[in-house]
């Protein structure tokens, strides 16, 4: 214990008072009997996961993806139609959920990571949307209404997901499990690749890395987080909807990854925070909130580069400064 | 599925195709000369449409309707891009993205304060309302070949304006050799504020001209802004050719699938089956048809040379 808190570094303060403070809600929920505080920060968490796993592809990989909802609405949709047809455990509808966009991420990335730049961005969008409408026009799992599922998934037989307690403890415990998950892949010799691609693909070629395949497998690997995002989320809401993978959606998770700051994993974690309390914030104040909100949007990427991280490094060196 | 159903179904794909060749045009000219991602392009077409409206009822003549929201969009384009779009494009496509969703989802939810929620309306001039018999006896609204009129009009306009004026010339140049024709002392900031402008008002004529046959509603840009893109990327950025091309298939591919997959399916499968996959399949089918042209030719049908 004593060796492991000393190899901790001082940067690593600002993920582990994040961790918990999240862990710490529920208590003050239970203290002050408001209970929506618990199903907002399940919100708030699963959204953190699909931001990280977006970071990744992002801020370390440069890969602007613009339809990383489609993997949120294919995990959610797993567990919604499994659900449809009476199966309601985890053990099936997590793998399902995990090894349905592992696969679509599979497929698109194969055709999207020949692209580069502006295309790669264009045809991510498209692929979203192609699932988007092929969930809209399933006229059986609800259409464009959504689906609304009968019961949360049990695990092996146990209604562990059924307590709202246990349910956000077990998200809390996947968003902690993906963020070390990225931290170690970022810091592995794959994750050095990735990342010197972004710099220079070229370079990373000569040298003798065949930089297409690390891309895919990183890209396949985002997918999959996404997918458990909306595999928890199908659970949080007891509902799935093509709303859930619509582009916008795919437009508010860059802008949570954008508004904590790029490439530092913990960064999309205060930006999905950010951008729901916000959102949360502001919809109570008046009805009309995206109407302050997008040029609330465009003033941060004008003003504020670097996000809220940025700047709040830039407040810490000032003050330090003196 | 008779040739009659084929035949109008036809020119309504002809006329989607021209109306998002209205919009892509403006589209891939921004993306190709200033490498600059303008998600909010299809607010200007939404943009349109209101204006239009507003202008029909103080005016009463859609003749000066059309053209004072033309004026007003393309004001309303150049104020956009001399007050905030100006300012971003040596950033990177990621602010770009960031900047223009945030103006959408102003506009999306302005437009709901200014002209409220529910779906508007405008009249059709009524020289040109009704339908024409076509040959085979089926009755075609007359708007519609109206659209489909204008639109070449305007592809042909464009045509003459980018390949035999001097401002077409720098536009062209502009969209291969940005730095050089600055170099050679040319203002490019001027050259960008007017595609801009130009673009802006394609696509608020987009909307003017589909408000009589649609509703118009908040969020009515969204949906043709995706396919805008699909078109410009299919198309080549910065390919006024491919996305004329571009346009016109994925109008016809996306009208006609939509019309017959259910009967195509059908001579393969049950009938009940057919009713579930085909819309599903509808609705895919242009994106798969993105996907393979990109997977063969990952910089579109028509890419610009110099790029």
């Amino acid at each position: 214990m004593q060796m492991s808190l000393k190899r901790l570094r001082p940067h690593d303060s600002v993920p582990i008072l994040i961790f918990l403070i999240l862990a710490a809600i529920p208590v003050l929920a239970l203290i002050r009997s408001e209970d929506y505080l618990l199903s907002l920060f399940e919100r708030l968490m699963i959204f953190a996961i699909a931001a990280l796993s977006l970071d990744l592809l992002i801020g370390y990989g440069g890969l602007i993806s613009f339809g990383h909802a489609a993997f949120v609405g294919l995990g959610a949709y797993a567990v919604g139609i499994l659900s449809a047809h009476g199966m309601h455990d985890a053990i099936i509808a997590l793998p399902v959920a995990l090894l349905s966009s592992a696969l679509f991420a599979y497929v698109t990335g194969v055709v999207c990571l020949r692209t580069k730049g502006v295309y790669f961005i264009m045809i991510t969008l498209a692929f979203g949307q192609m699932v988007f409408f092929t969930a809209s026009s399933l006229a059986p799992y609800g259409g464009d209404d959504g689906l609304t599922i009968a019961a949360r998934n049990t695990l092996g037989g146990f209604a562990f997901f059924r307590s709202e307690g246990s349910l956000y403890y077990l998200i809390w415990g996947c968003l902690l499990g993906a963020y070390c998950f990225c931290r170690m892949l970022v810091g592995s010799r794959f994750g050095r690749v990735f990342r010197g691609a972004k710099e220079n693909a070229l370079r990373m070629e000569t040298i003798g890395f065949n930089v297409y395949r690390f891309q895919l497998a990183a890209y396949v690997i985002a997918g999959m987080m996404a997918g458990l995002s909306g595999f928890l989320l199908a659970n949080a809401t007891e509902f799935v909807s093509p709303a859930y993978m619509s582009w916008q959606r795919s437009g508010d998770l860059i802008i949570m990854v954008i508004l904590g700051g790029l490439g530092s994993l913990h960064g999309a974690i205060i930006g999905a925070g950010a951008y729901l309390l916000l959102e949360e914030w502001l919809s109570a104040f008046t009805e009309d909130w995206k109407v302050i909100f997008g040029p609330f949007l465009v003033l941060v990427v004008l003003f504020a580069r670097g996000g809220l991280l940025g700047m709040g490094k830039d407040l810490v060196r000032r003050l330090s400064r003196g | 599925m008779s040739g009659a159903l084929v035949f109008v179904q036809v020119l309504n794909g002809l006329q989607f195709g021209v109306l998002l060749f209205l919009i892509a045009a403006g589209l891939t000219l921004v993306f190709g000369v200033m490498n600059f991602i303008n998600l909010a392009h299809g607010v200007q077409y939404m943009l349109g449409a209101y204006l239009a409206v507003t202008f029909y009822l103080m005016t009463a003549s859609f003749l000066l309707a059309m053209v004072l929201a033309l004026l007003a969009a393309l004001a309303f384009g150049l104020l956009l891009e001399l007050a905030v779009f100006r300012k971003l494009y040596d950033r990177d496509h990621l602010d770009h993205v960031i900047v223009t969703f945030g103006v959408i989802i102003f506009l999306d939810h302005g437009v709901k304060l200014v002209w409220g929620s529910a779906p508007l309306s405008l009249p059709i001039p009524d020289l040109l309302s009704g339908s024409v018999r076509l040959p085979g006896g089926i009755l075609y609204p007359i708007w519609r070949l109206v659209i489909v009129a204008a639109g070449l009009a305007t592809a042909i306009l464009l045509y003459v304006l980018i390949a035999h004026t001097r401002v077409g010339m720098l536009i062209r140049a502009g969209a291969t050799h940005a730095a050089m024709v600055s170099a050679l002392g040319v203002n490019i900031r001027r050259l960008f504020t007017i595609i801009f402008g130009l673009g802006a008002m394609l696509a608020g004529f987009a909307g003017i001209l589909i408000a009589p046959i649609l509703s118009v509603e908040p969020g009515m840009g969204d949906t043709v802004l995706i396919l805008a893109f699909v078109i410009v990327v299919l198309g080549g950025i910065g390919s006024i050719r491919g996305a004329f091309v571009a346009a016109l298939v994925i109008g016809l591919v996306d009208t006609l699938g939509r019309s017959f997959s259910v009967d195509i399916l059908r001579l393969v499968m049950g009938p009940s089956p057919a009713r579930t996959i085909g819309p599903a399949l509808a609705s895919m089918l242009i994106y798969l048809l993105m996907a393979v042209v990109l997977y063969f030719r990952p910089t579109g049908l028509f890419p610009v040379k110099g790029r």
